[in-house]
């Protein structure tokens, strides 16, 4: 394994010493690095055209026209958009998409945080409980629905039990907009705890100890050390994890189409359900692609973001 | 992403101790409040897990009568056994067995060479093209869902396993990782065995390859757990209940069983078993592989 681990992201020099060996025979050399790479690169670069990148530019294309899935397309122009500039739903997808977001992500973090906190100390049984607090990122979205499913239910469900015997109010977990709100975001915060605290293990290995050996030396020790030391310097990987958060929160689906169906009514539709409803319930697959289009432009955006900042730490 | 990087290379070496736990002045107490918060974190976190087994062997009147007990009065093991004979709960096992394993195959075999020729071979627009690939590394499904149908219709691929796995090899993750694994073989290992008149290909095969044992287990845990758990993309090309994998039979059978909580959860805790074998095989990959990327 050394051989990954201790490598770096850094990139290797572009002309290796042993090139000039190949000086004399380089024109030739070069044209067959050329097709090696072609043919290498080939089999990824075919996939990618036919299963991205046509697709991609359909969806724009699509998204300029009225499509029931069959037969002939009715070109509208920038109707779908217009028509979506109009649509309540949509904006209620969109306003449950970042509300989801500036809930999920914040609370998702500082419990990914704390559990890394908590099992970087030495502990007995430390990597079991590093492996357990992982568990669930394995566990499908579908299975991970149908356990939550059961015990959000109103009248059998185990929550509202424990609720009501000590003594708390129950509440009404698919009937009420914002209790299955709240219902999604504790399922999949459930589902990424274990996630962010791996992602915040690696940054906490990342500090030096001699920083905590200088700070405790000027007094910084517990609650300082943290404030002063820990979190300024995790600040990188809190950043990507915000970053990668947003990013993932725009495509919550499976969770969601299992515990809620996007209700009631559309108080937990987010935009990839509504896009998914668009084009595959309701047929209405030049709308859905008007959607995808619109999505596409909000993760490029969040995707350059986080691109602009790792290039920025690489080269630091 | 890079520090995560070398940090999770120390993270994977063993559990040695971490700096400020080494401090001499650390007190029992202290290490046992520790230890409680840990348990009381991992109990709540596991509670689901456990009602899914608890309910796993329940009635349908064990549960209506209220409130339900902690630890199961009667343990109905039929609910693992009869879905088998009334749901093709075999057959979607198999699918998913053969869609995830295929999807781990050839997205190892494409990005180890692609990773490859993007990291260690110069050819015209190399660059733009991993650019490009690279720029869709975080496209939901959702965007393009809708012509990626129309072309697995047209390709006649609809309830197939080549209209589950092939569109799904196009994803940048595998192909970034391979690529960022590559670039760190030092050039003079494989200038080495081209002196010895090896052409590209061969010191690809017989120099990157071998080396390449930590990326391949990475790629191949990654790509199982996630063509296994996943659920948009099959839910739309497999129609027929023949075809479907487990996540899309598990929720066909919701429909069925509605308020029969029991055999739907074993069917859960059946369908996601395999998987937590694996993760507990290889769990020390699951924790270096995403600290590693910080990619999904």
């Amino acid at each position: 394994m050394a051989t990954v681990q201790t490598r770096s992201d850094r990139q290797a020099p572009e002309r290796p010493p042993g090139a000039q060996l190949r000086g004399r025979v380089r024109a030739v050399g070069r044209r067959a690095e050329a097709t090696a790479g072609l043919l290498l690169a080939g089999p990824a670069l075919v996939v990618f055209i036919i299963f991205m990148f046509v697709p991609l530019a359909l969806t724009f294309w699509y998204s300029l026209h009225r499509y029931s899935g069959f037969g002939r397309m009715t070109y509208l122009g920038s109707q779908n958009y217009r028509d979506i500039i109009q649509d309540a739903t949509f904006w209620k997808a969109l306003l449950n998409t970042g509300v989801y977001t500036a809930l999920s992500v914040p609370i998702g973090i500082a419990l990914g945080l704390g559990a890394a906190l908590l099992l970087n100390k030495v502990m007995p049984a430390r990597t079991l409980f590093r492996a357990l607090v992982y568990v669930p990122v394995v566990v499908s979205g579908v299975a991970s629905g149908i356990i939550f499913l059961r015990l959000f239910d109103p009248l059998l469900g185990v929550l509202n039990q424990i609720m009501s015997s000590v003594g708390l109010p129950t509440v009404d977990w698919q009937g009420n907009g914002s209790a299955a709100f709240a219902s999604v975001i504790i399922v999949t915060t459930w589902q990424g705890v274990g996630f962010g605290m791996v992602v915040y293990l690696a940054g906490l290995q990342g500090i030096p100890r001699e920083m905590y050996e200088a700070a405790s030396l000027d007094g910084a020790v517990g609650w300082k050390s943290f404030r002063y030391i820990t979190w300024p310097l995790l600040g990188p990987t809190t950043f990507f994890l915000v970053v990668f958060s947003i990013i993932t929160s725009f495509q919550v689906f499976d969770v969601v189409y299992v515990l809620t169906r996007g209700g009631p009514g559309t108080s937990t539709t987010f935009l990839v359900q509504y896009a998914y409803d668009q084009g595959f319930n309701q047929r209405h697959q030049g709308y859905a692609a008007a959607i995808g289009v619109i999505l596409y432009f909000i993760v490029l955006a969040l995707t350059i973001v986080q691109w602009r900042f790792s290039r920025r730490r690489d080269v630091a | 992403m890079s520090a995560s990087a070398a940090a999770v290379a120390e993270l994977a070496e063993g559990p040695h101790d971490q700096p400020q736990s080494e401090r001499p002045a650390q007190s029992r107490r202290v290490v046992m409040v520790r230890v409680a918060l840990a348990v009381a974190g991992v109990a709540l976190l596991m509670f689901p897990m456990y009602w899914m087994l608890r309910i796993s062997v329940a009635s349908t009147s064990e549960l209506a009568n209220l409130p339900v007990r902690l630890w199961p009065q009667e343990w109905l093991w039929k609910n693992y056994i009869e879905p088998w004979s009334q749901y093709p709960f075999a057959r979607w096992l198999w699918n998913s067995v053969v869609i995830a394993g295929l999807s781990v195959v050839l997205t190892v075999l494409i990005n180890l060479c692609a990773g490859y020729a993007f990291a260690k071979l110069r050819f015209p627009g190399r660059n733009l093209l991993f650019l490009l690939i690279l720029s869709t590394l975080m496209v939901p499904v959702q965007v393009i869902m809708v012509p990626q149908f129309q072309i697995v219709v047209d390709l006649h691929l609809l309830n197939s396993t080549g209209g589950v796995v092939l569109p799904r090899l196009a994803e940048a993750f595998g192909l970034f990782m391979a690529r960022q694994f590559f670039m760190a073989i030092p050039d003079e290992l494989l200038d080495a065995a081209k002196c010895d008149g090896a052409g590209h290909i061969r010191a690809f095969w017989r120099i990157a390859v071998p080396l390449s044992k930590p990326l391949i287990a990475v790629l191949v845990i990654f790509t199982f757990m996630w063509r296994w758990n996943e659920f948009v993309w099959p839910l739309i090309v497999l129609t027929d209940p023949n075809s479907y994998t487990l996540p899309v039979g598990l929720q066909f059978l919701i429909g069925q069983f509605s308020t029969n909580f029991g055999p739907l959860l074993a069917m859960s805790f059946l369908s996601i078993l395999p998987m937590l074998i694996v993760f507990g095989f290889f769990q020390r990959y699951f924790v270096e592989g995403v600290a590693r990327t910080g990619i999904k």
